[in-house]
């Protein structure tokens, strides 16, 4: 990572996908160093203001900004370079082996001094994301949470200062999901700015300086995870009852549940 | 960084694969040589391969090797044959390549120019120049009309058919019949128009035929194909890129609407390449840059020239066993690739729907 600041900004930004006005003037700042954690419920706008950030949604009013520059100015090629994307869905149209998928996180690299490297940051970036052993497989016939880590070590070959990660602890084991952020956590620390989207919030306590809660295309809330991560906040936005809890030093979020003499006995009050 | 073993393991792969690599293509390449030699001394003027060999190297200047014992041997083999093979060679390579791109750019590897209707498209501006008798552009106007004819085509089924950044197969399939009834409508209509000579040779267009091959319509196409190969060498590496899927592609830097256009030109131009002076020779595209991904993988700067010698390898051969199987005829190439490919995109589809789209 550079020395250089990198910083990722989105000011007062508007979407619309169709007739849904998915973001409404949402404002947020990424700095070099620094992990966010995007929370929210469904359909908050999530993947689209990070499809924003990426520069891939164009949006309506507002504007996102990449070290000081539209990211929509941007040549694809060049943008790559400053920020790689790890999306919620992955997909391949053909065969390839997992070290060939890691090393097209290079390809913005090509012809360049850095290009030298590849190889270096191609086996690094597989030891990191814990996908070494599967060099040789072909991508396809990975299991749903392997493709993950696959395509978050083609990320982090990408080695570029700014980082956009769509839900990647979605389907990992408990393990991967620990590991996966603890290499975000140790790319932030080493200068990268980083957004995650979450939906376990007790994983984005853990790991993210800042939370930025959305709710129905607006910043709820943005700050320090013990500021904004309260059982009032939480569960107004989630609109369902949780309680926020200290485990030796780590903040907890656990759903409030109802217990299962008032389940049944809310048909007989509702009657 | 502890990195030691995936290092190994790149280390041990990387000289295997640069290996293969060159292995297969020289294969290719040899088998393609001594494809066309073989195939240049069949028919029914019989020349063994060492004179078709001397032949060939005293025209160049070497007084090696036996000439055609024949009479009418070097006649034939200069007038009729090498014209041709070479033919054969190009359209195999071109069609082929232009398979392995398309498949590539579609995402799906049932894309082919055949089978979407590209070709037909082609044919079809090429009829018009039978048909209306346009020779604004000498020998290349039936060239540049199966170009326009090709290039609308493909525009079309991009348009209609892709989704997201891929193409579902029945999608793919669907709007392959909608443009091929199209075309067909357009071909009878011109058929209905013209007179019986250009009936005849539109006939012939829809069949295929590498029948009457000659010098001066290869110095048309063996440049279009040449361009067209040098560009599809080009786009290789982004193509593997954009397998990721189109908003993956972005994200490590490819321009990729810029990248699907220029494809796209120079699948038309490839294809038009092929069919301006062939027909229409399906399957081509399909079947050849499957086997070369079966045996070396999808990655497209191995497939793309792989698929090109072995499209020519196929076509020469082909045209051999299309010209010799029934003595005193030459059946239509087109028919035959279309006999063989047919099942073989049967198998294909029948496959996919097991893979439910998975196409692993």
């Amino acid at each position: 990572m550079s020395s250089h600041e990198h910083s990722l900004q989105a000011h007062d930004v508007d979407v619309r996908l169709g007739e849904a006005h998915v973001l409404r003037g949402v404002s947020l700042t990424v700095a070099a160093g620094e992990l966010v954690a995007l929370v929210g419920p469904n359909g908050a706008g999530k993947s689209t203001l990070l499809a924003a950030l990426s520069g891939d949604v164009e949006p309506a009013r507002g504007t996102v900004t990449l070290d000081g520059r539209p990211v929509g100015a941007l040549a694809a090629r060049e943008l790559a370079r400053r920020r790689a994307v790890l999306l919620q869905r992955q997909g391949l149209a053909f065969g390839f082996r997992v070290a060939d998928v890691v090393a097209m996180g290079r390809a913005p690299w090509h012809r360049t001094p850095a290009a030298l490297d590849d190889e270096l940051l191609v086996a690094a970036a597989m030891e990191r994301a814990d996908v070494a052993p599967l060099a040789l497989r072909l991508f396809p016939t990975l299991s749903g949470g392997e493709q993950a880590r696959v395509s978050f070590a083609r990320v982090l070959a990408q080695a570029s200062p700014v980082l956009l990660l769509d839900e990647p602890t979605a389907a990992l084991d408990v393990r991967h999901q620990e590991a996966v952020l603890g290499v975000a956590r140790s790319a932030a620390d080493e200068g990268a700015a980083v957004v995650v989207v979450l939906h376990d919030l007790s994983l984005a306590a853990a790991y993210a300086d800042r939370v930025a809660v959305l709710s129905d295309g607006v910043v709820a809330a943005d700050g320090p995870p013990a500021a904004v991560l309260t059982d009032e906040l939480v569960s107004r936005v989630y609109q369902h009852p949780v309680r926020v809890v200290d485990v030796d030093g780590s903040l907890v979020v656990v759903p409030v549940r109802r217990t299962h003499l008032v389940t049944q006995e809310a048909p007989c009050a509702a009657s | 960084m502890t990195a030691t073993l995936p290092v190994a393991a790149t280390a041990v792969t990387r000289p295997r694969v640069a290996l293969g690599r060159v292995g297969l293509l020289t294969g290719l390449g040899a088998a393609l040589v001594a494809a066309l030699v073989v195939a240049a001394g069949r028919g029914q003027l019989d020349v063994p391969p060492t004179e078709v060999l001397g032949s060939l190297l005293h025209r160049v200047g070497l007084d090696v090797g036996p000439l055609p014992s024949h009479p009418q041997g070097e006649a034939t083999l200069w007038q009729v044959r090498f014209p041709r093979v070479l033919t054969a060679a190009v359209a195999g390579a071109a069609l082929a390549a232009a398979g392995a791109l398309m498949q590539g750019v579609f995402g799906n590897p049932l894309a082919e120019p055949g089978v979407v209707g590209v070709s037909s498209g082609a044919a079809l501006g090429a009829a018009c120049v039978i048909v209306f008798g346009w020779t604004f552009l000498g020998t290349w106007s039936v060239a540049v009309a199966a170009f326009a004819g090709g290039l609308v085509t493909t525009l079309l089924v991009y348009l209609l058919s892709r989704d997201a950044g891929r193409t579902e197969t029945v999608t793919l399939v669907l709007t392959g019949i909608a443009l091929n009834a199209m075309t067909s409508a357009g071909l009878a209509f011109l058929m209905f128009l013209g007179d019986t000579q250009a009936r005849e040779e539109i006939v012939f267009w829809t069949l295929g035929s590498l029948n009457g091959s000659r010098w001066e319509h290869l110095a048309v196409m063996a440049p279009i194909a040449a361009v067209g190969l040098v560009a599809a060498l080009l786009l290789a590496r982004p193509l593997d890129l954009l397998a990721l899927g189109d908003r993956a592609a972005r994200h490590v830097g490819v321009d990729v609407e810029r990248l699907r256009l220029t494809t796209i030109v120079v699948v038309a131009l490839l294809t038009a390449a092929a069919v301006a002076f062939c027909g229409v020779i399906a399957f081509v595209g399909l079947v050849v840059p499957h086997l070369v991904r079966l045996a070396a993988g999808p990655g497209h700067r191995l497939l793309v020239p792989a698929s090109a010698l072995g499209g020519a390898v196929l076509l020469v051969l082909a045209d051999l066993w299309a010209r010799t199987a029934v003595e005193y005829a030459d059946l239509p190439i087109g028919m035959l690739t279309s006999l063989v490919g047919g099942p073989f995109f049967f198998w294909l589809i029948r496959r996919a729907r097991r893979t439910a789209g998975g196409w692993a």
